[in-house]
């Protein structure tokens, strides 16, 4: 692989090709549901314990320090406001992509590599099946079809966890906390963590499918593919979340 | 493989609590805005200042949420802000002499409609104008007309 800024060009030039590939091979994976269904199983259901855990902490250290900031200011009643809008927005997508990175995206990356590893990927191309369309689309659309409800879950939760410290250990009035919620949350919010999530899925599970295809056939490879998986993954979420909350906002 | 029957309910068990998640999110968490589905009429009114005033900020009377902001506009013949409000159907006996007034709700808070309701028997129907208005009040002027007045006191004090 080369380096410096051609290398650099390179690599943006692979990810776009990969990319637009995945997404014309889209269509034709959905015909076979099974394959895709399954993915979603391995980055949808078997992330879901880390998700629910993450998200009832966060919930509770956004209880327990929106309530410290808001007592402040005399207006702890506003928790739930804080503490959904935070979340859904902000919080919910955004932590929960940097799991998925962790927990789904690196087993996505080393499946694929060590399938590249041990020729499983050439074996297939021998019979005349293109790895692509058989391996590497059905666990993108998992990873995509994931995400949204992981965030959901991730900020569902993370309000009860907001609930359970402000109102249950600090005493905020449970009808305030949610009908200050009610209040000030708008649909338009709830809809901008769908979108910035969506968008996380796809990043995410491209990165972990294109690092795990283009992996060096190597043990070494494998290993490389996988840190690269989470460093370029969570460094695009950071950087999109930025951009996203600046249009959107 | 794993055992074709617990990954189907696994998947299944996520995928449904996803959307419950999402519902949640959609229903439990948020108001109901008055949407373009639900039935509405529009009535202009003209203010001097609208101060913070955004689209979107609730129309109240005596507290209770009529409807809301749909556009705030400045118009170049009146040099005056006009502002469109968006009134729920089952509110359709607003009298046409009623007043509108910017109020902030709370010391920090959004800043809403309040409409008064007038005498007349007559009621505000789409595209109608309310021509009393109030503006918003805006802190700086409250603060600087209290301490010029305050300065004045003092100059005449001096003189005496």
């Amino acid at each position: 692989m080369s380096t410096g800024p051609v290398g650099l060009v390179r690599e943006v030039g692979g990810y776009a090709l990969f990319f637009g590939r995945l997404v014309v091979e889209v269509p034709r994976a959905l015909l076979r549901p099974g394959l895709v269904i399954q993915q979603v199983y391995n980055a949808g259901a078997l992330s879901l314990v880390i998700i629910m855990l993450s998200g009832l902490f966060v919930g509770m250290v956004l209880g327990l320090q929106g309530f410290d900031l808001l007592q402040r200011f005399g207006s702890e009643e506003s928790l739930g406001t804080a503490a959904a809008l935070g979340l859904v927005k902000e919080l919910g997508p955004v932590v929960t992509a940097l799991l998925f990175a962790g927990r789904a995206g690196t087993a996505l990356a080393s499946e694929i590599g060590l399938m590249r590893a041990t020729d499983q990927l050439a074996a297939m191309e021998m019979m005349a099946v293109d790895p692509v369309r058989r391996v590497v689309v059905p666990r993108f659309l998992g990873g995509v079809i994931s995400m949204p409800l992981l965030a959901a879950i991730f900020s569902m939760i993370g309000i009860f966890g907001a609930q359970l410290v402000g109102v249950q250990m600090m005493g905020v009035d449970p009808g305030q906390f949610w009908s200050q919620m009610r209040g000030a949350v708008e649909q338009a919010d709830v809809m901008e963590g769908v979108i910035k999530s969506v968008v996380f899925g796809l990043s995410c599970s491209a990165i972990a499918v294109y690092e795990g295809f283009h992996a060096a056939p190597t043990a070494e490879g494998v290993g490389r593919a996988t840190t690269r998986t989470v460093v370029l993954s969570s460094v695009m979420v950071l950087l999109l979340d930025y951009m996203l909350t600046a249009v959107m906002l | 493989m794993r055992s074709n029957k617990a990954m189907e309910i696994g998947t299944g068990l996520f995928v449904l609590l996803g959307f419950a998640a999402l519902f949640f999110l959609v229903t439990q968490i948020t108001s109901r805005e008055v949407g373009f589905g639900e039935r509405s009429y529009r009535i202009g009114a003209a203010f001097e200042q609208v101060g913070g005033l955004k689209p979107g900020a609730p129309v109240s009377m005596s507290g209770v949420t009529v409807g809301r902001v749909e556009s705030i506009g400045y118009d170049f013949d009146a040099y005056q802000a006009e502002v469109v409000l968006r009134i729920e159907s089952r509110y359709d006996r607003i009298p046409d002499d009623s007043d509108a007034a910017i109020y902030t709700a709370g010391l920090l808070g959004g800043q809403y409609v309040g409409i008064g309701p007038g005498g007349s028997e007559t009621f505000l129907q789409d595209g109608d104008r309310i021509e009393f208005t109030q503006s918003a009040i805006v802190l700086e002027n409250l603060i600087s007309k209290f301490l010029f007045s305050k300065a004045e006191e003092a100059g005449t004090e001096e003189m005496e």
